[in-house]
This record gives C-alpha cells, structure tokens and sequence, in this order.
C-alpha cells in the first residue's frame, strides 16, 4: 500500500510552501485563463505571455491542494521561456506520467520492457521532466491526479488561446 | 439508558479491521453511514430465500417478496409519523425525490414571475431542480441568507415569503450542522400561503421524525445515510396534495391501464413509482429502522449531543486557534456535522494525512458550493458523527491534525 512519503516527497513540499512565479501579468498581452476541479473546488488562474511562439513569462494564481499548488509551481518553473513546442510537450510527457493508472486499467501493455511499476508507460522523447518526476507518486493516489493536472489543462488551454489571439489580425 | 458505543460498533462488520496497520476510524457518515450486520442480513435472506419481482407475480416467493417490500413501506410510515402508507413513495435518493417534486408539482404549479424560497446553506440536490424551473419557466428563486455562526437569518422571512409558493429547506445543514427551525419557518410560509418542502437527509438518522409536528408538506430522506442501503429514499407528502399531482417518470407499476391512445395512473403510492422498485434495498431499509429502533432514536440523538460536545471542546482545547469550526457553537442545537478549516492546510492534504491512520473524513464542498462562497472558502474538511462513533475516534482525529501540522508547516 503506497505511504504518505510516495505522494509528498520533499521537493514537493518545497514547491507548496515556495511557490514559484506567483502572481499576475497585465492582460493583454497576456490571456488568463482558469481552471476549476468540480470535485473539490479548487481553482488555478494562469496568466500567460506568449509572443514570437515563446512563453515569455507565465504566473499563477488561484487557491487548491499541496498537489495542485506545488503542480502548478513546478510546471511554471518548467515551461517558462521555451517555445510553444516545447511546452506543448512537456504537457504531453508530464500527462503521460499522470495516466499510467488508466493505462493499466484499459489492460494497456508497456511492452513488457523498460518502465516498471511506478514508471512512465509512454515517455514523451526528448523532454526531461526533472522535478516533475516528484510528482510520479500521485498516480498511486488516484483521487489525487485531477489535482495534480489541474494546472497543466488550464496551460494547455491557455496556449490555444494565446494561439488563436496571436494568429487573429488585429 | 445511555447507548452502548462498544456493542454498537460490533454490529458494524466494516469496523472491525484495519486501515494502513490502524483501527478504521469512519468520521464520514454524514455523506454515507456504514451498514450493521442485521441490514446486511435482511437483503441477503431476501435474495437466498423469497425474492422476486413485486406487484406481479402469484406464486408465493412473489407474494412473500411484495409482502416485504410493503412491509417496509408500513414502516417508514411508521418512522416517519406519516398519516397512511398511501403517503411514501420509494425513491432513489432524497435527490430524486426532490426532482420528483420540482417535476411533478413544480411544473404544474409554478409559472413565470412564481416565487420560490431556498436558503444559502442548502445541498445541491435542493437547489438544481429549482434552478432548472428559473431557467426552464423564469420562476424567481429567493434566499434565506446565513449568519456567522451558520444560523439561518429569518428577520426578513415575512417579507421574503410574500408571494411566494413553495419554501424549500434543509432540517439540518450537511456542512454547518445547523438544525434549522423548520416549523416555525413553516408555520410563516402556510400564512403566506406557501407549501414546504424538507430536506430531512441529514436529520433522519438522528432524530425522532415526526412530519405532522414539522409541519411541513413535502419531506425527503435517503437510507443510506441512516446505516441502509443506496439506492432507495423516501418523499413524503400529504395525501391530498400527492393525488392533485401529475406523475413523474412513466412505466410500469405506475398504471392502472394503458392502450394504445393513453394511460390511466395506479393509485398512490405506486402511481410514483415506475419500473420494477429497488425490492432488497427497500427490505435493507425496513431492518435498519428496526435496528435504530431497537438502540432508541432519543438515545442516537442524546449519544450525538454529547459526542458532538467532546469534539468541539476537546478539538479547541488541544488545537486553540489552529483549529475553526464552522456552524452553531451549542451542540444541542446542531448535528454531529463538523466542518473545519485547520491552520491553512488544504482539506485535501487533511484528508490524505488523516487516512494514513485510518480516520476516514470528507473533504470538499460538500455538493453546497453557494455556502463555501458565503463562507469564504473553496472547501472544508468534515468530521461526521454517528451512534458507532466514540471519544477514541474523535481522540484519533484529533491527534492526526497534529500530523498533519508537522508535515505541512
């Protein structure tokens, strides 16, 4: 039976009780978006600048869970100044490492090789999660993951309205 | 005589085991009670011995098995202090039974510009279906506000309940624990000339439930929050006011006759119940009445008051400031529902540092999220109280805050 310390390991803690890039931008140029977890009412407010196809800068706001807090720190930390790719696939591996429980219950196979229990069934090539990986015992925690993603949804959100604004003439 | 926790909790074969190496310690049956072993009996003996399907069959396990579904029928009715057995319907839920209303009565008694009267601390359940009307009819919805201390603000009830055709509340508020005075709410809204509708889930499993004194029109409750099973609930309405309504859902059971061009209705109660009933569930119910029965309603609420004295004193002294109760500070005029914010831990992280030693409370908003709005919060843990819960358990809560504290701070 996973312990308390596969879902609140140190850096974890570090990241709720330290958030990174707390705050507001101005709007616009950046778009805010939102996110809420019907579930338990937790919310995330990303500001985001996106400009010449690159996340300038980016801050959270919002109120939610250690999990959803210190997910959102961690991923403002990781996505910050690379390209709309980039972070695009970051949000790809990061949910990849997220959805090993669904994979399991669908009877999804990771080929017999490779990841083990606990470990990413589809890593995401060429992005290093670093950190992130921290954040790996949530999926044994199922309830937990909604928090865990919660942020990353609303940037994926956030990154196809920055899109769009930026591709509407004005 | 004082209930006997120690012999009550080996009713509860869920309690006996353990949760991560410790003693389970079940804080959450305002969201849904454990079930002792005589429930757990009655539904196994139906299905191993006389079950089949009700109102059809003419052989004798069917005329056994609708015996039993009515005779726990005859026993809500008795429960309930209900005039006659004509008067309880089985629902799904306290939910279904509300949409029942708002379907049935609501649409054809409520019209554009007609008022409805809700408070801020009610649950989802009896706040959707009216929302629905406004958005489907243009009703007008109006709310009774809350106080600081969780109190209902009645100072503008004459005023608010002008014109108005049903007033809707809950008897005990599922994240306050506030026991709301429904009948003298009730005695105001039947001189403006509106109905009453009761939200009893909370209140049910804790109280002697007598609706004449409530005074109320309408009355809901659910079976599993009071040690039966899911899946089946009660509405209770006056005769007359049951008869004057259209049906619900259509189907079988509900009529009396259908051709080809049209129906007529069955007579009540099974003009409001459609399809094959939830038979075992009904059968669960009748034993747990039996069993709460059996320990004494007036002891279950007296072991409550008492218990729910301990937490809150108890909680206070060892936590102080760290620790805020939201609702009414007396525990006789509130029910074993503790809903607290401690330090600034999230609820979420309370929950999962408290399961890691086997105490189970909710966290979240509780399905009332206008009322974490007037609260001022995004959730709240609860602690929820029942007749198989002791000091030990609220001990154990209690010191796993401290955990929680050491982690997190």
């Amino acid at each position: 039976m996973p312990g308390l310390e596969d879902l609140y390991r140190e850096i974890i803690l570090d990241h709720y009780r330290n958030p990174r890039n707390r705050g507001e931008l101005p709007t616009p140029p950046a778009v805010r978006v939102e996110g809420f977890n019907p579930l338990c009412g937790d919310e995330i407010v990303v500001f985001l600048d996106v400009a010449d196809d690159r996340v300038q800068d980016l801050r959270i706001g919002g109120q939610g869970c250690s999990i959803s807090q210190s997910s959102a720190s961690m991923m403002s930390a990781a996505v910050k100044g690379k390209t709309v790719a980039e972070a695009r696939a970051t949000i790809r591996a990061f949910k990849s490492l997220m959805s090993i429980h669904e994979q399991r219950l669908d009877g999804a196979d990771d080929d017999g090789a490779g990841a083990g229990a606990g470990g990413p069934s589809v890593p995401e090539p060429e992005v290093k999660l670093g950190d992130l990986e921290a954040l790996q015992g949530v999926v044994r925690f199922p309830v937990r993951i909604k928090c865990a993603t919660l942020s990353w949804n609303t940037l994926a959100q956030g990154l196809d309205e920055a899109q769009e604004t930026s591709a509407t003439p004005s | 005589m004082a209930l006997d926790v120690e012999l009550v909790k080996k009713d509860f074969p869920i309690l006996d085991q353990l949760v991560h190496g410790h003693r389970i310690v079940y804080l959450d049956s305002a969201s849904s009670s454990q079930k002792p072993a005589a429930v757990l009996d009655a539904m196994q003996q139906l299905y191993e011995t006389t079950y089949a399907n009700v109102h059809r069959g003419v052989y004798s396990i069917a005329e056994e098995s609708t015996r039993l579904y009515e005779e726990a029928r005859t026993k809500v009715a008795a429960f309930l202090g209900a005039a006659s057995t004509r008067e309880v319907i089985f629902t799904k839920n306290v939910t279904e039974a509300i949409n029942l209303v708002a379907y049935s009565w609501g649409r054809s008694n409520l019209g554009p510009g007609d008022a409805v009267l809700l408070t801020e601390m009610e649950h989802h359940a009896n706040l959707v279906p009216w929302l629905q009307l406004k958005a489907e009819r243009g009703i007008e919805l109006r709310y009774l506000g809350v106080d600081g201390d969780g109190q209902l603000i009645l100072d503008d009830l004459e005023q608010l309940v002008a014109g108005v055709k049903l007033v809707g509340l809950t008897l005990v508020s599922n994240v306050l624990g506030t026991l709301n005075p429904v009948a003298e709410v009730a005695r105001v809204a039947h001189a403006a000339g509106a109905l009453v509708l009761v939200d009893g889930a909370q209140y049910t499993p804790h109280f002697t439930t007598r609706v004449a004194e409530l005074g109320c029109d309408f009355y809901g409750f659910t079976a599993h929050k009071m040690l039966g099973p899911t899946g089946i609930g009660c509405l209770w309405a006056r005769e007359s006011l049951l008869e004057a309504m259209p049906i619900f859902l259509g189907g079988g059971e509900m009529i009396r006759d259908v051709r080809l061009d049209g129906f007529t209705a069955n007579e009540l109660p099974w003009k409001f119940e459609a399809g094959t009933p939830p038979i075992a569930e009904a059968v669960g119910l009748g034993a747990a009445i039996d069993y709460l029965l059996a320990v004494g309603m007036a002891d279950v609420r007296a072991h409550e008051i008492e218990l729910t004295r301990y937490a809150m004193e108890s909680l206070h002294e060892r936590h102080g400031d760290d620790i805020r109760i939201f609702g009414p500070p007396d525990a006789e005029k509130r029910g074993g529902v503790l809903s607290f914010a401690y330090k600034d831990i999230h609820p979420h992280d309370i929950s999962q540092v408290l399961d890691e030693v086997g105490v189970c409370v909710r966290a979240g908003h509780h399905c009332a999220k206008p009322l974490m709005r007037r609260l001022g919060v995004g959730a709240t843990a609860r602690a929820s109280l029942y007749l198989y819960n002791d000091e030990a358990d609220v001990d154990a809560l209690s010191s796993a805050l401290t955990s929680a504290d050491r982690l997190f701070s």
